[in-house]
C-alpha cells in the first residue's frame, strides 16, 4: 500500500465561456505550484487529462456550467485540489502569483 | 537573470509580435522573460537578423531560450541569430515547430512552471501535427 497522500474534489465551473484560453492557463500555472501530480476530468470516470500540462488543458474545453473532477497523488494533494477548486469557483478572478513555487 | 527559459518572438509584422508579447504578458504574466522583434531594417514587412540577436539577448536566461517565429525568413533569420550568439549560448537557444501565438502561450505557460528548455519546446511543439 501506498502512503502517498491521495484526494479528490470537484468544483462546479460557471465561467462564461468555459475553460478557454485564460482560464486554462491559470489552472495549470496554480496546478504547476504544487508538487503532487493532478489531473482533471469531466466525469468521475475520467478521462483524466493532466492538469499541469497547458496543452491538454487547453485542448480540454470543458464548456461553462459542468462539474470539474480533480485527483490528486503525492506531496500537499489536498492542499492543492483546495487551491483549485477555490479558483474555479471564484470563476478563475484570482492572479496565479507572478512566481513559481 | 531569471532562471526560467525566456521566450522570444519573431514575426513579419511589428504589430504582430508586440500583440504576441501582450497576450503572452496577460496570460502568464511578467515572472518569464520574453522579448519581442518584427520588421525589416527599413520598417517594412520582414525579418531582421539584427533585431533577432538584440531580442535574443533582452529575453537571455541562463536556462536557455526558446524562438517562436512565422513564416520562412523569420526561420532562417532566427537560425543566422543563433549562428551569431557567442557558442556557449548557441546550444541554448531553439526553434520551436510551432504555430506563433499558440506556441508562445504554451511555451511561456510551461517555462512559468521552471520546465528545462528541452520541456519548454516539447511542450509548443505537442501543438504541431506529427
Amino acid at each position: 500500500m501506498s502512503d502517498r497522500e491521495k484526494a479528490t474534489a470537484s468544483a462546479f465551473m460557471t465561467h462564461e465561456v468555459g475553460l478557454h484560453a485564460r482560464p486554462s492557463v491559470k489552472l495549470t500555472k496554480l496546478a504547476k505550484t504544487f508538487p503532487a501530480g493532478i489531473q482533471l476530468a469531466l466525469s468521475e470516470e475520467g478521462p483524466w487529462i493532466d492538469a499541469k500540462s497547458i496543452v491538454r488543458v487547453m485542448a480540454f474545453q470543458a464548456p461553462q456550467n459542468t462539474m470539474l473532477y480533480f485527483r490528486a497523488v503525492g506531496d500537499r494533494a489536498e492542499e492543492a485540489l483546495a487551491a483549485l477548486v477555490k479558483l474555479v469557483e471564484d470563476d478563475f478572478e484570482v492572479e496565479v502569483g507572478g512566481e513559481s513555487a | 537573470m531569471s532562471d526560467k527559459v525566456g521566450i522570444v518572438i519573431v514575426s513579419h509584422s511589428p504589430e504582430v509580435a508586440k500583440g504576441t508579447a501582450d497576450m503572452v504578458r496577460q496570460m502568464v504574466g511578467a515572472a518569464v522573460p520574453l522579448a519581442h522583434c518584427g520588421g525589416n531594417p527599413d520598417g517594412g514587412l520582414g525579418t531582421d537578423v539584427a533585431k533577432i540577436v538584440t531580442a535574443i539577448e533582452d529575453a537571455w536566461s541562463e536556462a536557455g531560450i526558446v524562438l517562436l517565429v512565422d513564416l520562412g525568413g523569420a526561420e532562417t533569420n532566427s537560425e543566422m541569430a543563433i549562428e551569431m550568439l557567442p557558442e556557449e549560448r548557441q546550444a541554448k537557444a531553439v526553434i520551436c515547430n510551432a504555430p506563433l501565438v499558440e506556441g508562445a502561450i504554451m511555451a511561456a505557460t510551461e517555462a512559468w512552471g521552471g520546465a528545462s528548455l528541452a520541456e519548454v519546446r516539447a511542450t509548443a511543439e505537442e501543438l504541431s501535427p506529427a
